[in-house]
């Protein structure tokens, strides 16, 4: 996995030629034709068609290496969001949440994560996962049903996955407030927190509260709202009525709504507001408008509630499409490295599938571990009486396939 | 050394200590600071120590768990104050969804020293949600353990050890009891956390009560001897989760009965669980069944009325009375 991860895209370290932009945006999402303004809720640097467009305020160089390191994120995430759907189909996973149609969004903000900054995930952030080195086997074996995800959350710098909606961004909010307590704000070295969520779960208390918690003791946190049009079957309009990234003014702290299907604009708005929060400016709230391709869940059918012409809209603003089309275009790479990054994504996910089958199941006493750092007495005694129980049957075993063995 | 405090000020000095003791301990909760704490359970903590560590937090109960839950997993050991009993329900979710379940959910890795102290229990004549006993929900989730203490010498030494402790604790104070004096030892605390205390020996009827009950169970031994001799063994659970019966059996199988008293409503309680495992493991030795005196199944009942509700002297010695008619 080390491989996997090596080029960690948007090093500033890195050199190489820097592309600029080709032209300034023109054309707000309701510009007149012709117009040329910048739409200041609405920031893209990626065009669905490929172009490169500028932005006053997030303007960011990259790299040629750094084009094709955020390329290779989208196309492996992708690729290996849909073995975990495959091995859903045939069995081997319970169920699975796809991250289809969010790639560039996790990806841009993952990427624009500092080394010290601790990352708080709904159940879907595989791409977070992904930018943050963590073996993308690790949500698999909780999809699974062998544990609840695996990795260690202090180590990786990313929380577990939560599944109650809303609830880690509270978390979030409290560890923030332990990085202020610790001192831990107000240089490049300081430390910032990213809370990952949905569009419905903007309708949860504990979203709401965390951003009372967060703006009141200005705490170093990025709140990152995938907005991928709906909660389930529903669609956002159940849940707010004004766009989502304008509740932060209420809160009190900034707000903005980022092309989330733009990995680039992703990185540059997350990038500037982890740093704004780690040097003590506060809180504020990003909402990555994107889409969600596929169904909520392996379980969801999202033909009930959504006609294919839209889906096929959005297919038209994918994620990794608009960065192939600007590699191509630009001469950032050639053919072959398209090839040779399938074929790579292509051993990844064989690779990720074997390892996936050959997890074996936890043992059964197993489901006593970890309730408690201290242990209990009582459920020790529980523990006991299952474990006879379970031996109760092993003697029988063993007693019939004695006799049997006699027989012979 | 001995002293004697009320309830209230053994909670106040045992937090005190657990915060000198640990720089990493903060208390978080509503109106704790300058006020502090509608019982004054924080009384001047937060001049002594700081509004860095002990935060009046916004008003909202899940708020107050979710971000306590995130800085113990930057290192912190907070210690929440519900304000009352019947408040505790908004953060429901974050307690019984998160912080019993992370240190499983996080491999073992991650521990999660949280401490929220609730005042629970009625008879001081409240409006609507602020005599509650709400203790079983707790005791009912993995991953959680439940303790409440019954004398100043206990709250202040089982709050420094909930504070002390790696587990998630809901501290259940006896409220109607904060003004109530005793004897602290501040020397040495006698007892771990989780084991349970027999207060009074006897040879006829082994009675058990928590928190605020422990009171009613001592006063009915004393009434008891004095009316007709009878000896109750009283004994103070301390621990309602996970509960220490090894006491409790030993009792029953030298009294043959048992009573067991708590405020909270019967069905669904503390005392089920108490009643089904001592018949397990006393079966031989009961002489009667078991006997709960407890709430009623009803909504808390106006305060004019609550006296009628709650268990008392004489609920007690009624239920000790019915052990002898089998």
């Amino acid at each position: 996995m080390a491989k996997a991860n090596a080029a960690r895209a948007g090093s500033r370290a890195s050199s190489g030629a820097k592309r600029a932009p080709t032209r300034a945006k023109s054309g707000g999402r309701s510009a007149a034709k012709g117009e040329v303004r910048h739409d200041p809720e609405f920031v893209q640097l990626l065009t669905p068609e490929g172009e490169r467009i500028e932005h006053p305020e997030y303007s960011v160089d990259f790299t040629d290496e750094e084009y094709r390191g955020l390329y290779r994120d989208l196309v492996i995430v992708r690729r290996l969001d849909a073995e975990a759907t495959a091995l859903q189909r045939q069995g081997e996973l319970g169920i699975w949440a796809s991250l289809l149609g969010q790639e560039a969004a996790q990806i841009g903000s993952g990427r624009a994560l500092a080394t010290q900054d601790m990352v708080f995930p709904t159940y879907r952030e595989h791409g977070v996962l992904w930018c943050r080195g963590i073996d993308p086997i690790m949500p698999l074996g909780l999809f699974r049903g062998v544990d609840f995800g695996g990795w260690d959350s202090r180590a990786a710098k990313m929380q577990m996955y939560t599944v109650v909606i809303g609830a880690q961004t509270l978390h979030a909010t409290g560890y923030a407030m332990g990085i202020a307590k610790d001192g831990k704000v107000g240089g490049d070295d300081g430390e910032a927190v990213i809370a990952y969520f949905g569009d419905g779960a903007t309708s949860e208390g504990d979203v709401n509260e965390s951003f009372v918690w967060a703006s009141v003791f200005n705490t170093p946190i990025v709140f990152f709202c995938q907005n991928n049009q709906y909660a389930i079957s529903e669609p956002v309009e159940r849940q707010a009525r004004a766009p989502i990234y304008r509740r932060a003014n209420g809160y009190g702290f900034p707000g903005l709504r980022v092309d989330g299907n733009d990995v680039l604009a992703s990185y540059a708005v997350t990038r500037r507001a982890l740093d704004a929060a780690r040097h003590g400016e506060g809180p504020s709230l990003i909402e990555a408008y994107t889409y969600r391709m596929g169904a909520h869940t392996t379980s969801d059918d999202p033909t009930r509630y959504r006609i294919a012409s839209e889906v096929e809209a959005w297919q038209q603003k994918d994620p990794i499409l608009r960065m192939r089309r600007f590699l191509e275009q630009q001469k950032i790479v050639d053919s072959a490295y398209f090839e040779g990054l399938e074929s790579e994504a292509d051993e990844l996910a064989v690779d990720l599938r074997a390892r996936v089958l050959a997890l074996p199941d936890p043992a059964p006493a197993s489901m006593f571990d970890n309730v408690y750092p201290h242990g209990s007495a009582a459920l020790a005694e529980q523990r006991e009486q299952f474990a006879a129980y379970h031996a109760g049957f092993e003697a029988s075993t063993v007693e019939a396939s004695t006799v049997e063995g006699g027989d012979h | 050394m001995a002293e004697t405090m009320t309830i209230g000020k053994a909670l106040n000095s045992g937090l005190r200590r657990a915060m000198e003791d640990d720089s990493k301990v903060l208390l978080m909760g509503e109106d704790i600071g300058k006020l502090g704490g509608v019982f004054r359970i924080t009384d001047a903590l937060q001049k002594d120590f700081g509004e860095d560590r002990v935060i009046d937090t916004p008003l909202a109960e899940s708020g107050i768990v979710g971000t306590a839950i995130g800085l113990a997993l930057r290192g912190y050991r907070p210690v929440c104050e519900i304000q009352f009993d019947g408040f505790v329900f908004p953060a429901f979710d974050q307690i019984v969804t998160q912080l019993a379940k992370m240190f499983a959910r996080s491999g073992g890795r991650v521990a999660l020293p949280v401490v929220i102290r609730i005042p629970f229990g009625g008879g001081i004549g409240a409006v609507e949600h602020h005599s509650e006993s709400p203790e079983a929900y707790f005791a009912h989730t993995p991953g959680l353990k439940v303790v409440s203490c019954a004398t100043p010498h206990d709250a202040y030494w089982m709050i420094q050890q909930a504070v002390a402790s790696d587990d998630p604790i809901i501290f259940m104070e006896p409220k109607r009891r904060y003004w109530e004096k005793g004897e602290v030892d501040t020397s040495r605390s006698l007892l771990p956390l989780h084991a349970s205390h027999l207060l009074r020996e006897g040879t006829d009827c082994t009675v058990v009560a928590y928190g605020p009950m422990v009171r009613v169970a001592v006063d009915a031994a004393t009434a008891a001897a004095e009316d007709n001799g009878r000896q109750l063994e009283v004994i103070d659970l301390r621990s309602v989760s996970p509960l220490d019966l090894k006491p409790v059996y030993e009792s029953v199988r030298k009294t043959g009965r048992l009573v067991i008293v708590h405020e909270a409503p019967l069905t669904g309680s503390i005392s089920g669980e108490i009643a089904s495992k001592v018949a397990g493991e006393c079966f031989y030795s009961l002489e009667a069944p078991v006997m709960r005196v407890t709430g009623f199944d009803v909504p808390y009942p106006p305060a004019r009325i609550e006296e009628e509700y709650l268990p008392d002297l004489d609920r007690v010695l009624d239920a000790v009375d019915r052990t002898f008619t089998f």
